[in-house]
């Protein structure tokens, strides 16, 4: 019993190790096919409507799923500080708390995890097929280079959807803890504006903003990358959507943590307050 | 002059163990018909991988229009494949796309400084020459039957008038008639611009190779196994070039 448990233990940890190693190993090719398709994308003929065709693809149609999403994480996250709070009684600082929370982490991690499911899923799979069906094929042999064509319109689009939705994601989550914290559980409006006001700063607004350009970069360099090297037919379709998302989501988290730490190391050499 | 001319091509994709082509020797004249014929692994889409410049051969030169393929810069290359037209095995068309659309396409992209009306005049005609008629010009390829489908990807093809025409498995799934239909669409093709095109046909039918080839080139094991005109075809004393003729064509045309 002990000795398959051990098994099971051991084959598990490996499928760990080995994904990682190949998701590291993977990371050079995604780098290098992110550098040729941002490359492409400034290069003559520029494709300005493909990248307004994904910008409003990936951005204004994430538009909803963003606002029930970033409301409803604003209320849950408002109502467990206010809860905390209270026992401390320091529910006037809910507001600078959830907002801290909200610009610095969760607005620009929860933007990046949704439209990487919802639009790099959708580019990854339509990719895939293009390739699978020999249309990326046809697109070479007619002259076009399918990577400034097909890819780089979405990676620069996907890095510029990335922050509005974000600034969206923050805007509708505070107005959610303000609906919540002020019309339902009591706070003093004047003190919650009074306290967001005094404690967050637009460095903090920034910092969400610029991870979520990242995050656009890794989810468009990623899922495109998977869809352009599809492989098989169908089979290979699905698997390169799953791999795309998946692969993005833990980047996406990975690199967050990264860059939390590399933005608080700056901000204290440069003197700032964390 | 030869359109296309293979000198000692060798290709191996894992480093040099395995070569799918063995030093292939092939040129093709300009405006003829070839039909390139062999079993499945010969290295037929492979090779004509190289004749448009996909893949870079491991050693050996591709030479088109009597250019060497490697020595262009990637530009030139991409210039240079909008004077090749191809027909893909499962027609290869933007299924987001609707037909007439399909045919505009490589037009907007290449042929810059005409207004909109005029590219779709050049498509309607290319897509009336194919055989497909107005009423099916808004529809998406979805909609489309598998002969249709060809047809769209052959006015396509057609699309920038260009001098090299490569229909890879041109039939590969389709029923008898609609594989005849295929290839008397080819033979129209080229014999509407004979002298001007060179067709290039992959293909494992054998009796629309003889049918329509003016040259039967066969691989074997990445070479040319045997290559001529049809009848000099008929007389090889290579056995598996006999074996292919036996089988294919000899019993079905009584020849």
């Amino acid at each position: 019993m002990t000795v398959t448990s051990n098994s099971k233990l051991f084959r598990f940890l490996s499928s760990i190790v080995e994904y990682i190693s190949d998701l590291v190993s993977e990371c050079g090719y995604i780098v290098l096919f992110l550098i040729k398709s941002v490359k492409a994308v400034f290069q003559s003929p520029y494709r300005y409507q493909e990248i307004l065709k994904h910008i409003e693809f990936i951005g204004v149609q994430s538009l909803l799923i963003i606002a029930l999403t970033s409301a409803f994480t604003g209320m849950a996250m408002s109502f467990q500080i206010f809860l905390g709070f209270q026992l401390v009684n320091a529910t006037n600082l809910v507001g600078p708390t959830v907002g801290l929370g909200i610009m610095r982490e969760l607005g620009p991690v929860l933007t990046g995890l949704i439209v990487a499911a919802r639009a790099g899923g959708a580019m990854a799979a339509r990719l895939g097929t293009m390739r699978v069906t020999e249309q990326i094929d046809a697109l070479e042999v007619m002259g076009i280079d399918p990577i400034q064509y097909l890819v780089g319109p979405r990676v620069l689009a996907a890095l510029i959807s990335m922050p509005l939705l974000c600034g969206f994601f923050d805007f509708v989550a505070m107005s959610g803890s303000y609906m919540l914290c002020v019309h339902a559980l009591g706070l003093d409006e004047g003190i919650f504006f009074d306290k967001i006001q005094l404690w967050l700063n637009p460095r903090d607004i920034n910092e969400g903003l610029i991870k979520a350009a990242v995050f656009g970069l890794v989810f468009g360099a990623v899922c495109t990358y998977k869809g352009y090297n599809t492989i098989g037919g169908a089979k290979g379709v699905g698997e390169s959507t799953n791999k795309g998302v998946v692969n993005s989501m833990v980047l996406i988290i990975a690199i967050n943590f990264v860059m939390t730490n590399i933005i608080r190391f700056v901000s204290t050499l440069m003197g700032g307050a964390n | 002059m030869n359109a296309v001319e293979l000198k000692d091509i060798r290709k191996s994709f894992d480093g040099g163990n395995e070569f799918i082509l063995k030093g292939l020797n092939l040129k093709i004249p300009k405006g003829s018909l070839t039909v390139i014929i062999g079993y499945s692994g010969t290295g037929k889409s492979v090779m004509l991988k190289h004749i448009l410049g996909l893949i870079k051969p491991t050693s050996g030169q591709v030479n088109v229009f009597g250019q060497d393929l490697w020595q262009m810069t990637n530009k030139d290359i991409m210039k240079l494949r909008t004077n090749i037209g191809v027909l893909f095995q499962h027609a290869a068309l933007f299924d987001d796309q609707n037909v007439i659309e399909n045919v505009t396409f490589p037009l907007i992209e290449h042929l810059k400084g005409k207004k909109h009306k005029e590219y779709i005049e050049i498509a309607s005609k290319k897509l009336i020459i194919s055989g497909i008629e107005e009423k099916h010009f808004l529809k998406l390829p979805s909609e489309l039957s598998g002969g249709m489908r060809k047809r769209v990807a052959l006015a396509r093809a057609l699309a920038l008038d260009p001098e090299i025409l490569i229909y890879d498995e041109p039939t590969t799934g389709l029923d008898p008639i609609l594989t005849e239909m295929v290839d008397d669409l080819i033979l129209e093709t080229h014999m509407r611009e004979e002298g001007r095109v060179t067709s290039i046909i992959v293909s494992h039918d054998l009796m629309a190779a003889f049918r329509i080839g003016q040259y039967i080139v066969m691989l074997d094991k990445g070479k040319v196994l045997h290559s001529g005109k049809p009848e000099d075809f008929l007389k090889s004393d290579i056995a598996l070039v006999k074996k292919f003729v036996e089988k294919g064509t000899k019993k079905k045309y009584g020849l």
